[in-house]
């Protein structure tokens, strides 16, 4: 699978309380509306500026805090392609492969706001149209890489009828 | 093979030995939902024709994030929980029941136990030596109609704790001492263990003030031994016949260890806005603080609360100071006012409401305005947490909290504690 979309640059520490305002509670049922509002609390522009495909691009520890499955949901629900970070906290992470939401881990540093992208996840490779070179990302752990190609733990679970996950 | 409590626990779930790094499909003991995360989970139940409940005695819907409901929306989502409670026989803990983690401990979590909830502080449990993880709705909510769930063995991260608190450091400052010192993610997919004298001393609350926060690192769960501690918890609760011992083997491998002397701890605040952001108390203090929290599943038991009552007695919040305190369960609310302390804190000028989530979430009872400072015992301070983006959090222990409301600023407990010990 290979996206194409702009960089949205997050910093450090992006929780789901950001993602996923608490103020939002009510929407929770209703998560067209809450996606409305996803990352508002780290950048009040993204959601009603960011196109279908585009990227969240973040520093260390994406996602931490609350167990909230919203969180990943309305970013897939946004239209996000994948969300890039040096790394993430592992509720989202595991919430995030659920949904059906890649989680790429690479180094981050390097992408400016507003650059083009381009990631091939079967070669786990981010290649960047505007600022040049190409970066690889920490290949998904086997038992994740089955869950988003099943199409989420949902999927997973209706194809196999249980869980077939062991190693 | 030495094994860590981690590794028993799922070891015995799924019969036969494992290690870090496993991918298991393990059968779980107690699954709870709350009323943030629940409705989800049901929804995805319902998708996938799957409204039932394997344990339905041991499957718990919390309604307590937003307890009493501010909102339609949310008195539906509530609505949505109790259908589902009585249509699979699960166990609904109402309004006023209290927050999920102080329920689980009081009444279901048992040590031994694999208990997947959804919410990130589940690891609460793991104080009594269950293996207590949170997790998504939708995790949870397979979890609730299979009985089952995927893990993978995490590594253990050892902490071991010696010495003894100082006069006015409590067990919140010292999990807030070592967050700040392993970093939000120094534990990210491990399993905290702690270990050592201290940690075999320590009482049953204090015990799931770290395991609470083990999260606040990362970490998978928080665990500590099941000892006569444990076993004299339990019988409180009239549950005795659910203990049993449960430790740690000498020489597990751990995959890091960190020592923490308690005695050479401070009381000590977590800045905004991550909880990895501390410092000590005389370093913050003189911060000026418009409300004040005392509750939550971190820090809102009997215990908390007769440490604050003993700083506000006789004495009253300052006059631009709120205060709010929120017991954590309906049996703390109780206790608290058979003791009179809930009369202490109504009289110290509190808003006392009743048992749930209350402020700490952000979704009612405590919002802060814009630019306003907080300083609450709970377990988080990310930016937005209590409902305002343009609010700031403090997270402190209940002593600093109690001498934080009668200053007006952010206050050293010692001040107020001259002639008491910390009990």
């Amino acid at each position: 699978m290979i996206f194409r979309g702009k960089a949205w640059v997050f910093g450090d520490s992006i929780s789901t309380d950001h993602i996923a305002p608490g103020r939002y509670f009510h929407l929770r049922t209703n998560l067209p509306e809450l996606a409305k509002h996803v990352l508002e609390d780290a950048s009040p522009d993204f959601a009603s500026q960011m196109q279908p495909g585009d990227f969240v691009v973040a520093g260390r520890n994406f996602g931490l805090g609350s167990s909230r499955e919203h969180a990943p949901r309305i970013i897939k629900l946004a239209g996000v392609s994948a969300v890039l970070a040096q790394s993430f906290a592992r509720i989202f992470y595991r919430n995030a492969i659920n949904v059906g939401l890649p989680v790429l881990e690479l180094d981050t540093a390097g992408i400016s706001q507003g650059d083009e992208l381009e990631a091939d996840l079967a070669a786990g490779t981010v290649r960047n149209l505007t600022g040049g070179g190409q970066l690889s990302f920490q290949p998904l752990p086997p038992v994740m890489v089955k869950i988003l190609n099943d199409g989420g733990i949902v999927e997973h679970f209706r194809k196999y009828g249980d869980f077939n996950l062991e190693t | 093979m030495s094994s860590t409590l981690a590794e028993k626990i799922i070891a015995a779930h799924v019969g036969r030995e494992v290690g870090p790094g496993e991918i298991v499909v393990t059968p779980v003991d107690v699954a709870a939902l709350q009323d943030g995360t629940g409705p989800l989970a049901l929804m995805q139940l319902e998708e996938l024709g799957l409204v039932q409940a394997h344990n339905p005695a041991r499957t718990i819907l919390f309604i307590d994030h937003a307890a009493p409901s501010p909102r339609k929306e949310l008195s539906n989502a509530h609505v949505s929980l109790r259908r589902f409670a009585a249509r699979t026989g699960t166990v609904l803990s109402e309004i006023n029941e209290g927050v999920c983690h102080q329920r689980l401990v009081e009444s279901f979590a048992s040590p031994g136990d694999i208990v997947i909830g959804a919410d990130s502080h589940t690891c609460t449990s793991g104080a009594l030596a269950a293996f207590a993880t949170g997790m998504g709705s939708t995790d949870v909510g397979l979890g609730i109609a299979t009985g089952k769930t995927w893990l993978k063995v995490p590594e253990t991260f050892r902490v071991v704790l010696s010495g003894s608190f100082p006069a006015g450091v409590f067990a919140k400052d010292l999990m807030l001492h070592l967050i700040g010192r392993i970093g939000a993610d120094g534990a990210t997919y491990m399993a905290l263990e702690f270990t050592g004298p201290l940690a075999a001393e320590m009482s049953m609350p204090e015990r799931f003030t770290l395991a609470n926060m083990a999260v606040e690192a990362g970490a998978k769960t928080g665990l500590f031994a099941a000892d006569e501690t444990t076993r004299v918890f339990l019988a409180g609760q009239g549950r005795e016949a659910d203990y049993r011992p449960l430790t740690s083997d000498d020489g597990a491998a751990c995959a890091r260890t960190v020592e923490v002397d308690a005695g050479a701890l401070e009381p000590t605040v977590s800045a905004p806005h991550t909880v990895d952001n501390t410092m000590t108390v005389v370093d913050a203090a003189g911060t000026k603080v418009d409300q004040v929290f005392i509750g939550t599943c971190t820090n809102g038991r009997l215990e908390d609360l007769r440490i604050a009552a003993g700083i506000l007695e006789g004495r009253h919040r300052h006059p631009v100071t709120r205060l709010i305190v929120t017991p954590a369960s309906r049996s703390v609310y109780i206790q608290a006012a058979r003791e009179g302390l809930l009369g202490v804190f109504a009289e110290a000028g509190a808003t006392v409401t009743g048992p749930g989530c209350g402020a700490c979430v952000g979704v009612h009872g405590g919002i802060l305005g814009d630019g306003e400072v907080c300083v609450a015992t709970q377990n988080r301070n990310f930016q937005g947490r209590m409902g305002n983006a343009a609010g700031f959090i403090y997270l402190a222990s209940p002593a600093t909290a109690a001498a934080t409301a009668i200053k007006g600023e952010i206050a050293d407990p010692r001040e107020f504690m001259e002639d008491q010990d910390n009990q």
